[in-house]
């Protein structure tokens, strides 16, 4: 079966489904003053295109940060700045200085979604490509099998084209994803610039950085602190430090400049969690009222605490142990939302990753409701799931091996001899999570909340969500602890 | 688990592209929608408020009622669905109504009878018997005549309802009753199956009627079967009865017909199909050009309307004859002549019957006198049939449906739907050339030097009438040049592929008869 041919039709399908998701509307269309964060996105390409780089970050005149002020690092600014040419040379009324406030036509609707087209099609998806042919001991079948799949994830697809929200997500997971694929193919100083990009594009590659460190650093204390390992750390840290030079060059000048970028970057001013975000926090609040108990300083400091805490096993393991397939595992255990990185383990945990990915769209089916993407979503969500049966075996009966869990099972048993029903547990929770899900969304869609609940249903759908994610987290960090040393003739890149 | 799992080890191929494709067209429901939209809003509105003798009079709208009346009758069954969605719509003098339940509703009615579309196909693939049977799925046979019918270019972007009545009618090739008796269901719901009618009829009779045939092929003419005649001609008859009944019975049968066969249009469409006229015209308007400035014409004698303002109208032709509906008949019966020869003379059943029909769809749409561009379909899609079996027919099917899609384009303007038809296309026309190409990988190459030329071609005039053209000074005095140069270009490359199909058919008729000898 000839790779090429299948991989550009594979590219072509993502790129239709793409296009055709961003047919609908966006958010905040037509709803004055604020609109939302499709108008963020237009007025950042105004402020970078007729204000010098100095007053990007700061609050004048004609630039009211109020006013969807920039709160994305650098590389972000530059590719608003890229686009703004693009605009002017189109039709200038877009971006011209204050009197493009709000405007709406069908062209730059037009215009926007193919910003977004092009730059998926420059970073994440060369990525995904890239990644699915470097996949080893695998038929080329299943190598593209899994770039569709991947290609469908509806997450990303409605996030960046429909709902417009943080759009160009694509790039920085782009960014990423050339970083990780450089780090498990042993191209470390291009992976770590690759993910240097990715983090001066978007502060929350943050969460990653620490697996990306903790992997890195594995690697140098492997290869030994004296000799070669050393040279390798020297090497990281100044592609590092360069990468990050050569994008804050611009504000370098002057400290001001890069605290206030910063301060705009990390606003500890904000609360714990906005919009009824699907993470422990927002569930917890349910009980108790973590709001109004603790101070906005204390929940920070919490939350950060938490992360880190919740990283600290997987990446203790990666330190002493670095290996690319811990490393990949690492970064799942990481709760957020776009977590893209779980594709990358779709053809050796099809039926985990596959749940996975659902539970992670379902998560923001409010946020998509409000959007008026029902359709959408459930067609998406409908062609992943398709793609997935059809290539994975996801609807068999599963085994422990291919869980990954062969290993736990058989040191629990050494203590628990009748520990034998685990992939049966696992198949009941799977159907639980599948029809509350189901469930839940045919609730929203039809049924209104009563008076006293206004929220009842995203408060419960961010709940149904987090209780999957702590399920998928301890599971993972199962697989990453119990991972064998000993040569498995598991799928890894190297 | 079990009751999840839909048959034990996951989805079969053929589920998964049926239901790929329709949640592709599921989210291509915001796209634009063309006049065929507001066509058959009318049709609904029409069929549901009006008693039946007014259905063919009714003339509020631009757009009569100008099928046959079983597919009146459809659009009634469907208007009763579609006040569910939206009352307004059914309102005869609600002229280009559109909200977006309408639009649900339109494009729901498609993807639902489309899943008789999906049973057809379903159907024709177990007729295919892959000789050389690989093992990988992507090969057979089967599987790529279930891509190429299925995600079929040109019935994506082309709100055809009931082209799944055609699929059903090719899977009946072996059922002759049934196959007649759908054939004039068929002409009944859409009276551009005319067009392929005389390859049918010769095809029943001289298969069907003639019980067996004398061991070189040749016609027996002891064994013809007056009962077979007669029960098909009692089946067309029936069925044209139920049809054409009530209006008979209201002896409005000349304003039916007038309406289903509207000679009062012009010889082409405001987009001229890409047939032998659309050359013709090409060439006189050419002519005329040349003949003005070398002054051998006189401009105050030429005629006033141009044919490239781009209405619908009727007008003459400046250097060449003008055509007349009687001369298009002409040329067609002509055209059609040579294959329904070989049907007679040497049928060979099945296949020869699908390459006589695609010929007589071909040389009609070639010839015809208003063709519609969507017409190319009607000899696409059993193509389809015909390409995974010979690497002959493969290539040709390349030609042509290449070619026949890219002529589509124009039908969808607008620039949100430019990515999509462009993204559509490439799709189909990378799937396509390159599994009929490893399909045939051990004969000669598909494609000579003059036809990949010809096919690459057409990435260069897409970007020049597309994107280049419109920056242009040309776009204001000259509207028209890029639909002329499509036309041209793609009538070419359907004469083309014609001419070839032609050929080997000839000479196939030929070569046995010689044998025979």
């Amino acid at each position: 079966m000839e790779k090429w041919p299948w991989m550009t039709i594979v590219v072509l399908i993502g790129l239709t489904a793409r296009w055709t998701v961003s047919l609908n509307s966006y958010s905040g269309i037509g709803k004055p003053p604020m609109f939302g964060d499709y108008e963020a996105q237009r007025h950042w390409q105004e402020i970078t295109f007729n204000l010098p780089v100095k007053q990007w970050y700061f609050n004048s005149s004609d630039n009211n940060l109020q006013y969807w002020g920039l709160d994305y690092p650098p590389l972000t600014a530059y590719h608003s700045l890229l686009c703004a040419y693009v605009a002017e040379f189109i039709n200038p009324d877009w971006i011209a200085l204050h009197t493009s406030r709000g405007y709406e036509s069908q062209a730059h609707k037009l215009f926007m979604r193919a910003t977004v087209l092009i730059a998926d099609l420059l970073t994440y998806i060369p990525a995904v490509v890239l990644y699915c042919c470097c996949l080893k001991e695998i038929s080329t079948k299943k190598k593209i099998a899994n770039a569709l799949c991947i290609l469908l994830y509806p997450g990303l697809i409605l996030i960046d084209y429909g709902h417009f929200h943080n759009i160009y997500n694509s790039v920085s997971l782009g960014f990423a994803l050339w970083g990780i694929l450089g780090v498990s193919c042993d191209w470390d100083l291009l992976g770590s610039l690759a993910f240097c990009l990715a983090l001066n594009y978007k502060q929350m590659e943050l969460y990653h950085s620490l697996p990306f460190f903790c992997f890195l650093l594995g690697k140098c204390l492997k290869k030994g602190l004296k000799g070669k390992g050393f040279g390798l750390l020297l090497k990281l840290a100044c592609t590092v430090l360069a990468s990050f030079l050569l994008c804050w060059l611009p504000f370098l000048t002057e400290g001001e400049q890069v605290w206030q970028v910063l301060r705009r970057l990390f606003p500890v001013d904000r609360g714990l969690f906005e919009d009824k975000v699907a993470n422990i926090w927002c569930s917890v609040n349910i009980f108790l009222k973590i709001k109004d108990i603790l101070s906005h300083h204390i929940q920070v400091a919490i939350s950060f605490c938490f992360t880190f805490l919740s990283l600290l096993p997987a990446c203790i393991k990666l330190t002493l142990q670095p290996s690319p397939k811990g490393f990949r595992y690492t970064l799942l255990t990481l709760k957020i939302i776009l977590n893209v990185p779980v594709c990358l383990v779709l053809n050796e945990i099809p039926f985990m990753s596959t749940w996975f990915l659902l539970v992670s769209t379902f998560s923001m089916l409010p946020l998509l409701l409000k959007d008026g993407l029902l359709m959408p979503s459930v067609v998406t969500v409908m062609s992943f799931f398709t793609a997935c049966a059809t290539f994975f075996p996801i609807l068999e009966k599963i085994s422990e091996e291919e869980l990954q869990l062969k290993s736990f099972s058989i040191s629990v048993r050494k203590y628990l001899p009748w520990f034998t029903f685990l992939p049966r547990i696992i198949q009941y929770l799977y159907l639980s999570s599948v029809v509350s899900m189901v469930l839940l969304t045919l609730m929203t869609v039809t049924l209104d909340p009563p008076k006293k609940l206004p929220d009842l249903f995203p408060v419960l759908v961010c709940f149904v969500s987090c209780m999957n994610f702590l399920f998928f987290w301890v599971y993972f960090n199962i697989i990453i602890i119990w991972d064998s040393k000993i040569g498995r003739n598991g799928k890894k890149i190297n | 688990m079990a009751a999840l799992g839909v048959a034990a080890a996951g989805l079969s191929w053929f589920s998964a592209l049926a239901i790929g494709v329709t949640l592709l067209k599921c989210l291509l429901i915001p796209t634009y929608h063309s006049t065929d939209f507001e066509v058959h809003r009318n049709w609904l509105a029409i069929t549901h408020t009006l008693p039946i003798s007014q259905w063919y009079y009714e003339a509020t709208s631009e757009w009569t009622l100008d099928y046959p009346p079983f597919f009146a009758w459809f659009e009634y069954v469907l208007s009763h669905a579609a006040k569910y969605f939206d009352q307004e719509m059914l309102n005869v003098h609600n002229l280009n109504y559109s909200s977006p339940r309408t639009l649900l509703f339109q494009r729901l009615s498609v993807i639902f009878t489309d899943a008789l579309f999906v049973y057809a196909v379903h159907e024709c693939c177990k007729c295919i018997d892959g000789k050389k049977t690989s093992k990988e799925l992507t090969e057979k046979p089967k599987f790529i005549l279930s891509v190429l019918l299925l995600w079929n270019f040109g019935l994506l972007i082309v709100d055809r309802i009931l082209d799944i009545l055609y699929a059903v009618f090719l899977l009946t090739l072996k059922r002759h009753m049934e196959g007649a008796f759908l054939f004039a269901v068929l002409l009944h719901f859409k009276h551009i199956y005319l067009y392929v009618a005389p390859a049918y009829g010769i095809y029943l009779l001289r298969s069907y009627c003639f019980t067996a045939s004398k061991p070189d092929g040749a016609v027996r003419w002891s064994s013809f079967s007056l009962v077979r005649v007669i029960s098909l001609g009692l089946i067309v008859v029936l069925v044209s009865a139920l049809s054409l009944g009530p209006f008979i019975a209201l002896n409005q049968l000349p304003q039916v017909l007038s309406r289903l066969f509207p000679f009062k249009r012009g010889l082409c469409h405001a987009y001229w199909a890409p047939n032998f006229w659309a050359l013709y015209n090409a060439v006189d308007k050419v002519l005329s050009v040349v003949g003005l400035e070398l002054k051998l014409l006189d401009p105050n004698q030429l005629p006033r309307a141009s044919m490239t303002s781009g209405l619908v109208q009727q007008f003459q032709h400046a250097v060449l004859p003008s055509v007349t509906p009687l001369a298009t008949l002409f040329c067609t019966l002509v055209a059609i002549l040579p294959s329904v020869f070989c049907l007679w003379f040497k049928p060979q059943g099945p296949r020869g019957f699908l390459r006589c029909l695609v010929l007589c769809a071909l040389s009609s749409f070639m010839f015809g006198w208003h063709v519609h561009e969507k017409a190319i379909l009607l000899a696409i899609l059993p193509m389809s049939l015909l390409s995974v079996e010979k690497a002959g027919d493969a290539s040709i099917f390349l030609i042509l449906t290449t070619t026949g899609h890219y002529s589509l384009f124009p039908l969808l303007f607008t620039a949100p739907e430019l990515p999509i038809k462009i993204l559509l296309m490439l799709l189909f026309t990378i799937y396509s050339i390159s599994s009929l190409k490893t399909l045939f990988r051990k004969e000669k190459p598909l494609f000579n030097w003059m036809e990949t030329f010809y096919l690459l071609g057409l990435g260069p005039l897409e970007v020049c009438c597309e994107f280049i053209f419109p920056l242009t000074s040309w776009k204001v005095k000259f509207p028209f040049l890029p639909l002329l140069l499509t036309s041209v270009y793609c009538a070419l490359g359907i004469a083309y592929a014609w001419l070839r199909l032609y050929v080997s058919v000839v000479t196939g008729c030929l070569v046995s008869k010689t044998k025979k000898q």
